[in-house]
């Protein structure tokens, strides 16, 4: 890993956020200093280490198939942006480029 | 009722309300009518909601009075930070994104305080979505630090931390990812606790970093601390993180404290450079504390240390960018109305919704995990964070639990880090390794600096360890006055 620069208009767009022209420079200028911290990673041995997911171990939990309280339909849409009949309405998503 | 009764302890004011001497509605008009005179300048609350506490507090008066009281914090208020559900409360993360979020359950803590009778008041501010360390990245509010209201009360419990030091609520529950409960705690001159990973249930808590983030008590003394995490530990089948153990009896562990001579770890790498003189003698009066009582003081090695912060902010931002991934536009956050197609949904609700720090940090952890450098950032990191577990594994060999200052400097001044990301993720330094191991760490006030800010000390305990810190921090307390010290606010 040598010391990156952050091309940052392709990683805003896979966080799916339009950045500024102000913001690009600046974020672009604090992660690069961000990432040159990040460096001092480089010079551990990390020969032969399991990588570390959780602090604990993690198992699969096992529930019981029967059904339990949920939400009603109007609960879980009350804080929708825009709702119509138990659905959340979007801007037409197919035939856009 | 005396008129400081806002500064009394949960455990006081619970003898107060057995006696008698107090109603539940007494105590909840005390911390509201305090809210109403300094919160103007303290600006702990996101929003409050006085007719209900003040409901809630009716209710449990009447429990009282018909021999249904439902145990030692029913009636007593206890405040919650911003970022864990109650069933139709605002949940806004001090985010643009959730400003206008209800939610719709309780959060696993929420149910175990409403359990226990608690008066549940007010929403507290943070950093916007737990992200930062001086609450300077709210979209709601500014946080001030009561000691001294130039000051940051630290972050990213601010509110938390601020609320209970100024008195505002009796009880506080902030969360912890990478010193969030334990910085504040340190900045405002109170208790706060961060538990083991997996005690207390996530359940209801807004996701910031999944294997980091704990809730934790945030309280004026150390008793309080046992009683409030004694109410929100234990199991929970929809955490899958959520340890099926049983909880220790803490408050027991309070009154037969265990007779012992403990051994106490000094890890030399945090007294290192960057360290301010006066936490330093603060801290190391701590220490000859503990040696006069016969504890045994060894100096030990956590040599990854400095490793800590960069395997922090590669771990803690990698999960924050997928957590976040969330907050898109479409079934309940922000909404740009500019939008008119579904990608700008996503790219300008996401522009508008989250703050500068969210933003830094969403693609921060998004370019640590995309194609080509996933091996060479997320991966190595993780390898890095094994390495630090096992100083702690290697350290609790030789001793029971470990004392450092729990931030290198006490309370910084608004505005003064906020350009600088590095210097702000470096103040973190001594409390995110705890996180990385999943230890339990605490921190209680110590000392003072010249200026009249509260100094703190951190202990961490091995997994599990939590009846030996409250201990030992207990032990501290009682020889000490700080807990008794509460800032003037005279306004």
């Amino acid at each position: 890993m040598s010391v990156e620069k952050i091309d940052i208009d392709y990683v805003a767009n896979l966080a799916r956020i339009e950045l500024t022209a102000d913001e690009k420079i600046q974020f672009s200028a604090q992660l690069d200093h961000v990432l040159g911290h990040f460096a001092k990673l480089n010079a551990v041995d990390i020969a032969g280490v399991e990588p570390m997911a959780h602090a604990v171990p993690v198992v699969n939990v096992w529930a019981a198939d029967e059904a339990g309280e949920v939400l009603s339909p109007e609960e879980a849409l009350q804080n929708a942006v825009e709702g119509e009949a138990n659905q959340v309405v979007l801007p037409k998503v197919i035939g856009e480029s | 009722m005396t008129d400081s009764i806002f500064y009394k302890t949960a455990l006081e004011v619970g003898a107060c309300l057995e006696r008698g001497e107090v109603s539940a509605v007494e105590l909840t008009q005390a911390v509201i009518d305090r809210t109403a005179a300094v919160d103007a300048s303290v600006g702990a609350f996101n929003s409050i909601n006085a007719e209900d506490a003040l409901a809630q507090a009716q209710d449990s008066d009447k429990r009282r009075s018909s021999g249904q009281c439902l145990g030692p914090l029913d009636g007593i208020p206890v405040s919650l930070k911003d970022v864990i559900a109650v069933k139709n409360s605002p949940l806004t993360c001090s985010s643009k994104m959730l400003q206008h979020y209800v939610s719709p359950y309780d959060a696993h803590v929420t149910e175990k305080l409403k359990a226990a009778g608690a008066v549940l008041w007010g929403r507290l501010n943070m950093d916007e979505f737990a992200m930062g360390s001086s609450t300077e990245n709210s979209c709601t509010a500014k946080t001030a630090n009561p000691w001294n209201l130039e000051c940051v009360p630290g972050g990213s419990s601010g509110g938390s931390a601020a609320a209970v030091a100024g008195g505002e609520t009796v009880l506080a529950l902030g969360s912890d990812t990478g010193g969030s409960i334990r910085q504040p705690a340190s900045f405002c001159g109170i208790v706060g606790m961060k538990p083991t990973y997996g005690m207390v249930s996530r359940y209801g808590l807004a996701a910031f970093a999944s294997s980091l983030d704990q809730i934790g008590p945030m309280t004026r003394s150390v008793g309080d601390a046992a009683l409030l995490l004694q109410t929100i530990a234990g199991h929970d089948q929809r955490d899958s993180t959520s340890l099926q153990r049983p909880v220790p009896d803490y408050l027991k562990a309070l009154r037969e404290p265990e007779k012992k001579a403990w051994r106490i770890g000094i890890p030399q790498e945090y007294f290192a450079e960057g360290l301010d003189d006066e936490v330093k003698v603060a801290v190391k009066r701590a220490i000859e504390f503990y040696r006069e009582q016969g504890c045994e003081i060894t100096s030990v090695s956590l040599p990854n240390t400095e490793l800590a912060v960069p395997v922090y902010y590669v771990i803690a931002t990698a999960e924050a960018s997928s957590n976040l991934a969330r907050y898109d536009g479409v079934l309940y956050s922000h909404r740009s109305q500019a939008a008119t197609n579904i990608n700008e949904v996503y790219f300008k609700s996401r522009a508008e919704g989250f703050g500068p720090e969210v933003k830094r940090r969403v693609i921060l952890g998004t370019y640590v995990l995309s194609s080509g450098y996933y091996d060479a950032y997320y991966l190595r990191a993780q390898k890095v964070r094994a390495l630090i577990r096992n100083d702690f594994v290697a350290a609790f060999k030789q001793v029971d639990v470990l004392l450092t200052p729990t931030a290198p400097t006490p309370a910084f001044k608004s505005g003064e880090k906020t350009a600088d990301p590095l210097a702000m993720y470096l103040s973190d330094i001594y409390t995110i390794s705890v996180n990385l191991a999943g230890l339990p760490g605490i921190s209680i006030p110590c000392g003072m600096s010249d200026s009249g800010l509260p100094i703190g000390l951190q202990l961490i305990g091995r997994p599990f360890g939590e009846s030996d810190l409250l201990t030992l921090a207990q032990q501290f307390e009682c020889a000490h006055d700080y807990a008794e010290q509460h800032p003037l606010l005279n306004l």
